[in-house]
């Protein structure tokens, strides 16, 4: 019985030692990692940009397993931290369970929604980017482009379907090869596998691979620059990464949602926010590393597609919302 | 060959273990820039300062519980049963299909059924490998690490294309409706009157976990089966001498090994997530490995060792909360403990053992 006292007198005396903290912001990691060149350090970027700008602290976690994640949440909201950022999809069930305990701390989750009266649930489309990059790889290929996939999971064949889409718009008959690096979340950091598999596609005949694999990209870019043939990078720009071997990159402004996220501070607006090509929330990159690559005809091409599907003229497809894609 | 008192066996040579294990850590801590003492209060006080911090080590405990015990029976038989991992990932899929079949009115239904499902899950995925052993001679630790990915290929197929819950972006059911979950540890102490932490996730499943500690006891050491199980690993041919069926034993503990392992479901997917996701197993089936090692395939050594890894994997993930520790550091740390309670225990025993024979034999 005193055990239990002792045990409850800590607790208490935690709780009160927290509670004495300010409100900074907190930002939490999906398991690739902080430093995965992609989604998770594009989140990191934005939150060192708000730090660099206004000299705040925030606090921050790189989980380590499932049963992390409603723990992280909780002890970063009774830690007063607001508000509470996710790099992640796989936030969503344990969000949905959070939020009502904690109806003063506002939460902001990406890549997917919660309905929740404190949560901001930010959504890219993913599609639109990939639609621009697919007629990109197409009219720098002959006859094929390849796309390798991290983990196949809905979210990813969402990315392959507007790749697929973008390049049959330039050219309806290009073959393109599709594989997915595996199961689990290993698939998001296996470099070698994810080369292994671009030096597949490109012996099939690929000009272009498009990776949206996380970690397991750099082996991409890597093997298509070394057989002389061009990688498209994803989430941040990976230009640089292959210096004049890479095409372009389809960014996701995942640093943009954390960024804007953090400076709203704990008075941020919720609900829906959607990123897309509209507000810059996705787009290709283009600088000096693959100026030489992308011509003049390609580029103008690509800025009145995305012209047309911001006037809603063009409409893609979303591959999450029926699981299946009307191009292959 | 005299042997050294049980306090130094069991307390001391642990004890001394951990305290290098500490230092070790302490000086990788300091090296990174972090203060070592911080870093340790935080840990310890994180994983057993608070009933958060019990709530949490006694979830992860009792995964490490069920997995250590699965390992623990297939050693007794001299089976290296690597293949907790994909087991306990079927016993959760067990798990999660009684639980999203049937409307259940009351998790006291729900329960016994949960259990029935995950051990007849992971034992069916222990069952192939333990055949193969048996009739065919195929090495267990290749098939059973086999079984590993293809269950979790077989999981991501069934979470991505059959059991996704509609709308979702995660590959994962839906939540378990409230008749199939579990009470908590805040749910049961309760029932008493007393005060505990909501959060944690430790529920009903620890005290199940500490029941099969005592039924594999009981199995190993007090009954004719458990009998010819140890004669069987301690000699193959003397116990076919005996007429113990090497085909028989290879099946049974292999079976109850796979049960055990898929029981790890009911705490981690029943208890803890209420829905089957991609990777409720976290690792466990492979630190039951150790656990099973380090608990020198004992039920209680294994409860002890599970204890302790509780409460690494607790303070870990504080240590990843409060500090700047990477956490690829943080499994440094944690390795570091393992290695020097586990592996390198023989390194301080015998020069203790030494010196307590020389001051023996100096007193006398």
């Amino acid at each position: 019985m005193t055990l239990i006292k002792t045990i409850i007198s800590a607790s208490a005396a935690l709780i009160a030692s927290a509670a004495m903290v300010v409100a900074d912001p907190a930002l939490i990691y999906d398991l690739g990692g902080k430093f995965d060149k992609s989604f998770n350090e594009a989140a990191y970027e934005g939150a060192e940009k708000w730090k660099a700008e206004t000299g705040g602290n925030y606090n921050e976690i790189e989980l380590q397993n499932e049963a992390q994640r409603e723990q992280a949440l909780r002890r970063f909201a009774e830690n007063g931290n607001n508000p509470i950022v996710m790099a992640g999809f796989s936030f969503a069930s344990s969000l949905s369970e959070v939020a009502p305990d904690f109806p003063e701390t506002k939460f902001v989750i990406i890549d997917m929604v919660v309905d929740a009266p404190n949560v901001r649930s930010t959504v890219f489309k993913e599609e639109e980017g990939s639609y621009l990059v697919g007629m990109m790889a197409a009219m720098s290929a002959d006859k094929a482009i390849g796309f390798v996939g991290g983990m196949d999971i809905p979210l990813i064949r969402r990315f392959a379907c507007g790749y697929v889409l973008g390049a049959r718009s330039v050219n309806p008959n290009i073959e393109i090869l599709q594989n997915y690096t595996g199961t689990t979340y290993h698939a998001w950091n296996d470099p070698i596998k994810g080369g292994e598999l671009t030096k597949a596609q490109i012996a099939q005949g690929a000009d272009v691979v498009y990776h949206a694999a996380g970690g397991t990209g750099i082996g991409v870019l890597q093997a298509a620059a070394d057989a002389g043939k061009l990688g498209i990078g994803v989430d941040k720009n990976q230009n640089h990464l292959q210096s004049g071997s890479v095409l372009t990159s389809m960014i996701k402004r995942v640093d943009l949602a954390v960024y804007n996220a953090f400076t709203d501070g704990a008075d941020l607006t919720t609900g829906f926010e959607v990123m897309g090509l509209s507000n810059d929330g996705v787009g290709y990159a283009m600088d000096s590393h693959n100026a030489s690559l992308v011509s003049a005809d390609m580029q103008a091409a690509v800025e009145a597609a995305k012209a047309k599907i911001i006037a809603g003229e063009i409409q893609i497809h979303d591959a999450l919302t029926d699981n299946s894609c009307p191009a292959s | 060959m005299k042997k050294l008192p049980t306090w130094i066996d069991i307390l001391l040579i642990p004890l001394i273990n951990l305290a290098i294990a500490l230092f070790l850590s302490a000086l990788v801590v300091l090296y990174i820039g972090e203060d070592p003492m911080d870093a340790l209060s935080i840990m310890i006080k994180g994983a057993i300062g608070s009933s958060y911090g019990w709530g949490y080590t006694l979830y992860y405990a009792t995964n490490f519980i069920f997995t250590g015990l699965a390992v623990s029976v297939a050693f007794h038989a001299k089976m290296f049963n690597i293949g907790g991992e994909g087991q306990a990932a079927l016993g959760g899929l067990g798990v999660a299909l009684v639980c999203l079949m049937f409307p259940w009115p009351h998790w006291i239904l729900a329960l016994p059924v949960a259990i029935i499902g995950g051990a007849v899950f992971g034992a069916a995925w222990a069952a192939i490998p333990a055949y193969l052993q048996a009739k065919r001679g195929s090495h267990i630790v290749i098939t059973t690490i086999m079984f590993n990915f293809m269950a979790s290929a077989l999981l991501v197929y069934l979470l991505v294309n059959v059991l996704k819950a509609p709308g979702s972006m995660a590959p994962e059911t839906g939540r378990f409706i409230e008749g199939a979950r579990l009470p908590t540890g805040h749910d049961m102490l309760g029932w008493f009157g007393i005060k505990f932490s909501k959060s944690p996730p430790v529920n009903i499943s620890f005290l199940i976990s500490l029941l099969f500690c005592f039924f594999i006891w009981f199995l190993i050491w007090r009954t004719k089966l458990g009998y010819e199980i140890r004669a069987f690993g301690h000699s193959e041919s003397a116990a076919k001498y005996a007429g113990i069926s090497p085909i028989k034993i290879i099946m049974v503990s292999m079976l109850i090994s796979g049960a055990l392992a898929g029981l790890m479901g009911i705490n981690s997917v029943m208890g803890e997530s209420e829905r089957l996701v991609i990777d409720s197993v976290q690792g466990a089936g492979f630190i039951g490995i150790a656990v099973a090692l380090m608990g020198r395939s004992h039920p209680f050594g294994v409860l002890l060792a599970a204890i302790l890894f509780g409460i690494l994997y607790q303070g870990g993930a504080e240590l990843a909360l409060w500090t700047n520790i990477p956490r690829e550091l943080i499994v440094v740390i944690q390795a570091l403990v393992i290695l020097l309670t586990g592996a390198l225990d023989n390194m301080i025993r015998m020069p203790i053992e030494r010196l307590y024979f020389k001051m023996v034999r100096a007193g006398t």
